[in-house]
């Protein structure tokens, strides 16, 4: 019996809304839809200017149904609304800014009042509650500290749950290992790819996570697969948990993992998610594929309608074995903005790494270059050769390529350069992989 | 009586083969012979050095990726035909080989055949059998070979 105890965190009040029941869930999505449509509506001249141009007006949101009436929000509004356009209260009353990295131009600014940081502390603390962390465990947050939401939304949803946190941020992997172990970490938080340099760097180090106390790790802020978390999960004998979030929407704490670790259950009396068919933006039932979008439902210094994410998924229609009410979706595999098109085919590196963790022995570190030559996209793969998979002969290592590539082609259905190269020459992540490098308009320039 | 070959897996591009070099030599390790293997991509370097342990671990160091490779190392006569005499035995016991490369001794009339069996064991009975060459030990390369090491 106790060993069966052992296995259910214990409750954290802050997770009863998880488990409403479904129609006080709606009635409370509701209530919270038609108040946030008028807050929106009277401070954010944007949304005011596009439900005008519809005929909308707040008081035509009747039933939860009516949430598509209203027009989508999409991230170049956040861009062309640099920096506070969207903010819907007096800037006096803004406790804290955060803004993506921004890899194209101006980055996206996200502000936060006082009730809406107690949101994020709420929907982080049911996050963790949800991985089955508690009190008394010490938990590193390695997410980035600073203007991106992963470093202090972690932050804070660790001590709100009244949990040790260790703010360590990114980088220095040499001490996160030496930390991990001097503190008795049992728990991690950063980007998969991130932990996967933290393998590698106990294993230089003569160390062996499996003789550390950890246990879990929350991962997020990048899509990853699920043989990627079973590998995880048997390189260092954790337990790996997906988060959801993103910035637009509060940061990381619109959704996770929980017991079950069969999809993500979304915080949906804060966050509201519709899927729309991403080309026609026709909504889809649950169970179909689609885009996510979401409303935030609660968020009063920005509030976000429709919000499309870009994240591809599909909503799930069973119950979670867990007794969650609030729904899940499924984990996201790939974003539609590190999908790349070659030869007209859509690929997503998130297929590349499936088919190179399905051929035997082969750890996931690797890069797609795409060049263009004589007009024509060329891909190349290169994987990075380990001592497990490496032959002295030539025969077995050309074996190994053309498998590597086979498996490849079979998922993608276009050939690819494959190229062995040696350890460590691959760019490490101390933050979001850098999968895809794209040449191609450099050729064309 | 088989012997431990050192292969380090290398892209092929220019100032790879130096970066190995430089790691042994600076260590200190002396290479009594060597063979490369190159493709379009990349290559294979094989080394036979007596100190095997300590190169495979410098150069793990240096995050090379090094497997240790068990050849065979045979002292056939030093003149012509030597060699295919031993490769005709093989050939007709069917024994296949993966690759091989030799070396001669200066002062001797003998020069030792590495060579990559599929079948090591097989490749060792057969060479104990046959009157004119012998299967060295380690002990007998890294002695033999005092004279006629090349510095790296």
């Amino acid at each position: 019996m106790t060993a069966a105890l052992d296995q259910i965190a214990p409750f954290h009040p802050k997770s009863s809304p998880d488990y409403l029941p479904v129609d006080q869930l709606r009635q409370l999505q509701l209530q919270r839809l038609q108040q946030i449509v008028q807050h929106s509506y009277d401070n954010v001249p944007l949304f005011r200017k596009r439900m005008d141009k519809r005929s909308i007006a707040p008081s035509d949101i009747r039933t939860l149904e009516d949430i598509q009436l209203l027009p989508f929000t999409v991230k170049t509004d956040l861009r062309d609304e640099y920096p506070l356009g969207l903010l819907a209260v007096p800037m006096k009353d803004v406790v804290r800014l955060h803004a993506s990295s921004g890899t194209t131009g101006k980055p996206i600014v996200v502000a936060y009042n006082q009730q809406d940081l107690g949101t994020w502390a709420e929907v982080m603390t049911r996050t963790f509650a949800a991985c089955g962390l508690h009190a008394g465990d010490v938990v590193q947050n390695a997410y980035g500290y600073g203007l991106f939401t992963g470093g202090l939304g972690v932050h804070y949803g660790i001590e709100s749950l009244g949990a040790t946190v260790v703010p360590i941020s990114g980088g220095n992997t040499t001490r996160q290992v030496m930390l991990m172990k001097d503190f008795g970490t049992t728990v991690i938080c950063c980007t998969p790819s991130y932990f996967l340099r933290i393998i590698d760097k106990a294993n230089e180090m003569g160390l062996d996570l499996k003789d550390f106390p950890i246990r879990a790790g929350v991962f997020g802020a990048e899509p990853w697969t699920d043989s990627m978390r079973r590998r995880i999960e048997q390189l260092t004998d954790i337990k790996a948990f997906d988060i959801y979030g993103l910035s637009e929407i509060i940061g990381p704490g619109v959704g996770c993992h929980c017991s079950a670790q069969e999809g993500l259950h979304i915080f949906e009396d804060h966050f509201y998610p519709e899927i729309i068919d991403p080309e026609t933006c026709e909504p889809l039932p649950d169970g179909t594929e689609g885009e996510l979008v979401l409303s935030t439902l609660s968020k009063q210094a920005m509030p976000m309608l429709r919000y499309r994410t870009r994240d591809i998924t599909a909503i799930y229609t069973e119950e979670c074995s867990c007794g969650r009410t609030i729904r899940r979706i499924r984990r996201i595999g790939r974003r539609s903005d590190d999908m790349f098109i070659i030869r007209g085919v859509n690929v997503f590196p998130s297929q590349i790494e499936t088919a190179l963790l399905n051929v035997e022995g082969t750890l996931p570190h690797y890069q797609i270059i795409l060049t263009k030559h004589n007009d024509m996209d060329q891909i190349e793969v290169q994987v990075e050769v380990t001592s497990e998979h490496f032959s002295d002969t030539i025969g077995a290592l050309e074996r190994l390529r053309k498998k590597l590539s086979a498996a490849i082609a079979e998922i993608i259905g276009i050939r690819v350069n494959l190229r062995l190269v040696e350890p460590h020459t691959i760019q490490r992540s101390e933050g979001k992989a850098k999968r895809v490098i794209d040449k191609r308009a450099e050729a064309e320039s | 009586m088989k012997i431990q070959q050192l292969s380090v897996f290398l892209e092929n591009k220019p100032g790879q083969m130096a970066g190995v070099f430089d790691i042994l030599g600076s260590n200190g390790v002396n290479i009594i012979t060597m063979s490369t293997a190159d493709t379009e991509q990349f290559g294979i370097l094989r080394i036979i050095t007596r100190e095997w342990e300590k190169a495979k671990t410098v150069l793990e160091e240096g995050q090379f990726v090094v497997n240790l490779t068990p050849v065979v190392a045979i002292q056939v006569p030093h003149k012509p035909g030597g060699l295919s005499s031993i490769l005709a035995i093989f050939q007709k016991q069917n024994i296949n080989i993966e690759y091989m490369y030799a070396f001669p001794c200066a002062h001797t009339t003998e020069a030792v055949l590495i060579a990559r069996f599929e079948d090591p064991d097989a490749a060792i009975k057969v060479v104990r059998e046959s009157e004119n060459f012998k299967a060295l030990t380690e002990e007998d390369v890294f002695k033999e070979k005092k004279a006629c090491e090349i510095q790296s």
